[in-house]
């Protein structure tokens, strides 16, 4: 019906709807500057990211640069002289600004000349090339330091990626979370497809009972395993270790896995697994041949879910597995070391978080089909 | 050995040994103890189908009784005892954390959380689930809306430690204080309001789920019933919290609670941001100051963790057996 397409009343309809875009689109704006705003960071070096704000990257910024000159000042009429480029030897740059104190270092104009204290003088040109004049009778025992502000066109580069993954620790951390994840995905996915197969088809006592204790187990915090459970761990001599990890992990995944493939499970059609069973097929080939490839839908939403949270779990590797170094996952490398040593070098940051969340961002839109679906099967009844 | 060659190879075991396990005991039922052949097949069949169950059942009913089960009762014994585990106590933990200013600190808090992110979370959602309901590039921006699900709290944090950076050349807030003439602040000191810069992050993270699952539920309205409401000249307004609402509570009630749950159990923002430094404590990072110093402690914070969760839980098994009978 035409009349579905809009709520409203027919002289309301385009008013409501461009409200409705602008808002939506404010929203996805709002929703994205955080995101955008540590990507481009990450792809900033450290002068960039505290020079300019990272919405400001992609024009030319005026930065401020403290030069510390170098050479051998020269016995001239007018006293001791300096002269150079404040770019280096080499370098190129348009100075829009200098001065000779920190305080002030857009003071003068190029060309301008500046006069200092106790009657100094420097001359910074736009092309760089500066004359620092001390008309005192020593020689100045140091050499002073410029300050020039200078036009920095947008520069981008890959060096915190390079950093971060070549020297930092970050590549071993990527490779632990990659180790903990696979097991910790698919084991409790093979436990809890046999679970819910045995609780969707099959009859026994205490069935009702045991699938009410399942749902009742999806709440419960997992602050509660974790004193007892590492005890258990040192008990049996495992400790902190991987497979103490991939055990949590399973236990802690199967109430939400088991939940959702029995719902979804229970919904296969009953002639099929009836008809098979007649035929003669024992349980675990109707398990293993009929069910398990007609709940693929099923099994992929867990499995996202199930991979996205371990990947993204801080609070089981910090107890789980061992404090050192080299059994750091990423998170942990981020939120125990990196945030702590590297608190101010923003680009290294960023590039690590970005370093830590581009698969399960990668994972999230290409299968956010099943994500859905795992998320509506896992909710609404 | 390289530490990836390592994982694999403990992936192929892991997962080698799990299949292993279901194969095999199915065959051993099947071929050793009750083949279904001989002059008792019949019985053997019988035997082995009641059995089967019980196979299917085992890791899962193991796993699940060790690790979420028994720590339920096993956290409960340890929080009745003293920092070493030697000495009884009896309520001693508890009594301790009542007097420690910081868990009432930290109680207070997590009430504002249990307020505040699931609220902010569903009216979000449900904003954004009606808004893009009809748009052209609706499903565009859902998704994008949806994006910070598949983002660790962790990253999450870092994220937002960028948006709340003190230089206003990094941080925007401190950035359109600028702009504004207003000196720099630092959001995550500012007393009582850092709680809900803390909560922000959450919620960002959280929208994306309230609102895939209400948008689902609002198109599961029979359309019969807002185009009544449209002859009968309701207004879009009305018939969004008229018809719409009174018919997708269900729905909300179930997001409500799930996020709940979920801000009992989240650590990690207040543990990357502020440490629970600055009176942002919470309940789960509270508890992590004293794992590993302090068992007898953080068992009691987690059991008080669980007694809040309790009712949810009791509510959920209830729920599930009516739809079992």
């Amino acid at each position: 019906m035409a009349m579905s397409n809009d709520d409203g009343i027919a002289g309301a309809k385009s008013g409501l709807s461009l409200v409705t875009n602008v808002t939506v689109i404010l929203l996805v704006i709002l929703w994205l500057i955080p995101t955008v705003g540590l990507l481009v960071s990450s792809f900033r070096d450290r002068d960039a990211i505290s020079g300019s704000g990272w919405w400001r990257a992609f024009t030319a910024t005026t930065q401020n640069f403290a030069v510390s000159t170098e050479g051998e000042f020269a016995d001239t009429p007018d006293g001791w002289t300096l002269t150079g480029n404040v770019f280096g030897a080499d370098g190129s740059g348009e100075v829009s600004a200098f001065g000779g104190r920190r305080s002030e270092p857009n003071a003068f104009a190029p060309g301008e000349t500046a006069e200092l204290v106790r009657g100094r003088t420097l001359t910074v040109e736009s092309n760089g090339d500066f004359v620092y004049v001390d008309p005192d009778e020593e020689a100045p025992s140091r050499n002073p330091t410029l300050y020039v502000a200078s036009e920095v066109p947008p520069t981008f580069g890959t060096d915190n990626y390079e950093t971060i993954l070549f020297s930092n620790g970050m590549d071993r951390a990527f490779i632990n979370t990659l180790t903990v994840t696979i097991p910790a995905t698919i084991i409790p996915i093979l436990v809890a497809a046999f679970a819910a197969y045995a609780l969707a088809w099959m009859d026994f006592p205490f069935r009702g009972t045991i699938i009410a204790i399942i749902v009742g187990l999806l709440v419960v915090p997992l602050q509660l395993a974790l004193v007892p459970m590492l005890k258990f761990h040192n008990m049996i001599g495992i400790g902190q270790s991987f497979y103490g990890i991939w055990f949590a992990h399973t236990g802690f995944g199967l109430p939400l896995a088991i939940y959702l493939l029995r719902n979804y499970m229970v919904g296969l059609p009953r002639d099929i697994i009836e008809s098979a069973k007649v035929d003669g097929a024992t349980d675990f080939q109707v398990f293993t041949r009929i069910v398990l490839p007609l709940s693929f839908p099923a099994l992929a939403s867990f499995a996202i879910f199930q991979f996205l949270w371990t990947w993204n779990d801080l609070l089981i590797a910090k107890v789980f597995l061992p404090s050192s170094a080299e059994s750091w996952v990423m998170t942990v490398k981020i939120a125990d070391d990196l945030l702590g040593s590297r608190g101010g070098d923003w680009g290294i940051l960023a590039a690590a978080a970005f370093v830590s969340i581009a698969v399960p961002l990668l994972v999230f839109f290409t299968m956010q089909r099943y994500l859905v679906r795992g998320l509506l099967a896992g909710s609404v009844k | 050995m390289s530490p990836l060659l390592q994982g694999i190879l403990t992936v192929v075991i892991g997962v080698g040994g799990c299949v292993g396990y279901f194969w095999s005991s199915n065959l051993v039922l099947d071929k050793v103890l009750f083949p279904p052949k001989g002059p008792d097949a019949g019985r053997n069949i019988n035997r082995a189908n009641a059995i089967r169950p019980w196979l299917f059942l085992l890791p899962a009913l193991a796993a699940l009784g060790l690790y979420l089960v028994y720590p339920v009762f096993g956290s409960f014994w340890r929080s009745l005892f003293n920092r070493a585990g030697t000495e009884f106590v009896g309520a001693g933990n508890y009594a301790a954390l009542m007097g420690d200013g910081e868990f009432r600190g930290a109680l207070f808090n997590n009430f504002l959380w249990v307020l505040f992110v699931p609220a902010a979370s569903t009216f979000l959602g449900l904003l954004v689930a009606q808004l893009t309901d009809r748009l052209k590039w609706g499903n565009f921006a859902k998704s994008l809306i949806f994006m910070p699900m598949a983002i660790s709290f962790v990253g999450a944090s870092l994220i937002w430690k960028f948006v709340y950076a003190v230089d206003p050349d990094i941080g925007i807030i401190n950035a359109i204080r600028d702009t504004l003439g207003l000196s720099p602040i630092d959001p995550l000191q500012v007393g009582f309001w850092n709680n809900f810069f803390l909560m922000v992050i959450l919620v960002w993270v959280q929208t994306g789920f309230a609102m895939v699952i209400l948008s689902a539920a609002l198109r599961g309205i029979p359309e019969e019933t807002i185009e009544a409401a449209i002859i009968d000249g309701a207004s879009p307004v009305q018939i969004f919290f008229r018809i719409k609402i009174p018919q997708i509570m269900g729905t909300i009630v179930v997001v409500w609670t799930t996020i709940t749950i979920l801000v009992l159990k989240v650590f990690d923002i207040v543990y990357a941001m502020t440490g629970g430094n600055f009176g942002t404590q919470i309940l789960p990072s509270y508890m992590m100051e004293y794992m590993f110093r302090d068992d007898g402690r953080a068992t009691a914070v987690a059991f008080v963790i669980m007694i809040i969760v309790l009712p949810v839980m009791v509510w959920n098994i209830v729920q599930a057996k009516r739809e079992v009978h």
